[in-house]
């Protein structure tokens, strides 16, 4: 991976001077191809990543595991892709193993969520079952863990 | 009773560390940016930490062979044979110490008789000066110079070497400068050690830290060495485990041996909970170690840049993670500067004649800090700076 992108992966703050000071490369260069990453859908968008305990937002989330049939010519693909075009449904991948799609759907509640997954989800042609798995509580997300260590009693100064 | 006159002439003699005074001044203060510590910030890996607590909880919590478990030595073994181009026999030609200060001191103790002396170069790590004179030897200090990247001119190595030279101590990159020996100069000293039949001691604590896409050339590398050489390493800088107290030395088995039959007296062996660690740390910490590696460099490139922009000449470090910055042109001397600059901005450097006379006019900034805090660092230090008279570029 290019080292800019590594770095704005982890942190989409740093501005294109700081990007291009740290890597020591031409600011000219480092805002270009920032731009063409915008512009190719490689970047495809900056977020920032909230802690669901501390950000007011009382939503729930819930993993649904999705068997679908694929189809000829397309595989996969159509149906997935229709599935990911609903707002409620936050992360879409598919699958090896004993499903085909992770389904991650956010919902103002637990009946919300059941409401999509039996009036949308099941009764879409091609879906052969669905399974939901509610999610408790976030330990880590993206790389990022939800209780930071402290960074230990490091001496202020030493040889 | 006076227990002044009860301690020993020797360490009676030994001055308080300039580090420890300045310290103590920090210590008063709260809410200081440090640039001052000589550590990583990172915690150690996980993985690491995990594989020393499944140590502890299957109850491994006994000595070990004086030298240390065998597994980790021959993982050094074929550690060292990669990163340095030598292989040391695990039985016999390693040993694993309690850090590298340790393996230094079992050096020196081990090779000097009264009067012997010691080369190494300045400014450099506060513990050779008193550990080779602890150990009985003279310490022989060569300045190295801005103006050369303080790196070690093998003409004045030459020029340092009496009939009573014993050993030449070398630490390449160095703490505090960053400094890395250029291969041409490495060479040359090789063979001054050889022409002169000298003991070569190497410590590469820093080798894994090297920047801008450069490789570890070890002093091992060169003819001759392997047979005369000791070398110091350990886990604390490049796998971030400084509080672990873990290091090694690698050198011929009759010199090994010597350095053993101290360390079975004085120590007996390292924490065997460290050593657990070190094995998953040589085993799987090398993705680890790159990415630390990496933001270090990042950061050095951050206050190199910063550090030029304020009107301050400073080297480019190569290696390690500190910056030894010039502030000769603010007219004030290091210790002045960094009195002021942590009253007047609540940061911390350390003054650079800590490590040597001739760090005088200079300061140590370690960038192993986060960059939130090391910007602001330098914010303050462009602010300070300018007050003093130095113009900006």
């Amino acid at each position: 991976m290019d080292p800019i992108l590594k770095l704005i992966q982890t942190n989409a703050k740093l501005s294109a001077p700081e990007v291009a000071e740290m890597l020591t490369l031409d600011l000219k260069e480092v805002a270009k191809k920032i731009t063409a990453w915008e512009r190719d859908g490689t970047i495809m968008g900056y977020q920032a990543v909230l802690d669901p305990e501390k950000n007011g937002n009382e939503d729930v989330t819930a993993l649904i595991e999705v068997k679908i049939r694929p189809e000829r010519g397309g595989g996969f693909d159509r149906l997935a892709e229709r599935i990911s075009k609903f707002d409620q449904v936050r992360s879409c991948f598919l699958m090896s193993g004993g499903y085909d799609l992770a389904v991650f759907v956010e919902g103002p509640n637990l009946r919300e969520v059941a409401r999509f997954v039996a009036e949308k989800l099941s009764s879409m042609e091609g879906v052969l079952s669905t399974a939901t798995r509610f999610q408790l509580k976030a330990y880590k997300q993206n790389g990022l863990l939800a209780h930071t260590e402290s960074a230990g009693e490091r001496l202020s100064v030493a040889p | 009773m006076s227990l002044a006159s009860k301690i020993s002439e020797r360490v009676r003699a030994i001055p308080r560390s300039g580090i420890r005074d300045f310290f103590e001044l920090v210590q008063a203060r709260g809410d200081v940016i440090s640039l001052g510590v000589g550590e990583p910030d990172f915690s150690t890996p996980w993985h690491i930490r995990e594989a020393a607590i499944f140590a502890l909880e299957k109850g491994e919590t006994c000595y070990t062979s004086n030298l240390g478990l065998l597994p980790l030595r021959k993982c050094i073994s074929s550690y060292i044979s990669k990163h340095c181009g030598v292989t040391y026999d695990p039985a016999k030609e390693i040993i694993v110490t309690v850090g590298v200060s340790e393996a230094l001191d079992l050096a020196f103790r081990a090779l000097l008789n009264p009067g012997d002396e010691v080369i190494y170069h300045e400014p450099c790590y506060v513990s050779y000066n008193p550990t080779i004179y602890m150990a009985g030897g003279v310490p022989v200090a060569i300045q190295t110079k801005a103006e050369d990247n303080f790196i070690l001119k093998a003409s004045d190595v030459e020029a340092a070497i009496t009939p009573r030279t014993r050993a030449i101590m070398l630490n390449f990159p160095t703490n505090p400068t960053g400094a890395v020996e250029p291969p041409e100069e490495m060479e040359k000293i090789a063979a001054l050690a050889v022409k002169h039949d000298l003991i070569m001691l190497t410590d590469e604590i820093y080798s894994e830290l090297l920047y801008d896409g450069e490789e570890h050339i070890s002093l091992l590398r060169y003819p001759g060495m392997k047979e005369r050489t000791i070398l110091l390493h350990g886990f604390s800088k490049a796998y971030a485990m400084t509080g672990w107290r873990l290091g090694y030395a690698c050198a011929p088995a009759e010199l090994t041996e010597a350095m053993m039959k101290i360390h079975q007296y004085a120590m007996l062996c390292a924490p065997i909970m460290s050593q657990r660690a070190a094995i998953e740390a040589l085993e799987h910490g090398a993705p680890a170690v790159e990415t630390m590696r990496q933001s270090y460099e990042q950061r050095r490139n951050v206050v190199v840049s910063r550090l030029h922009e304020m009107g301050l000449p400073t080297c480019r470090p190569g290696g390690a993670f500190y910056v030894f910055a010039d502030i000769r042109p603010t007219g004030l001397t290091s210790k002045e500067f960094a009195i002021k600059f942590l009253e007047q901005h609540n940061v911390a450097v350390v003054p650079g004649n800590a490590f040597g006379t001739c760090g005088e006019g200079f300061v140590r900034c370690c960038y192993a800090t986060a960059l939130p805090q090391l910007e602001l660092a330098m914010d303050r230090m462009a602010a300070f700076v300018a007050a003093h008279g130095v113009p900006p570029r």
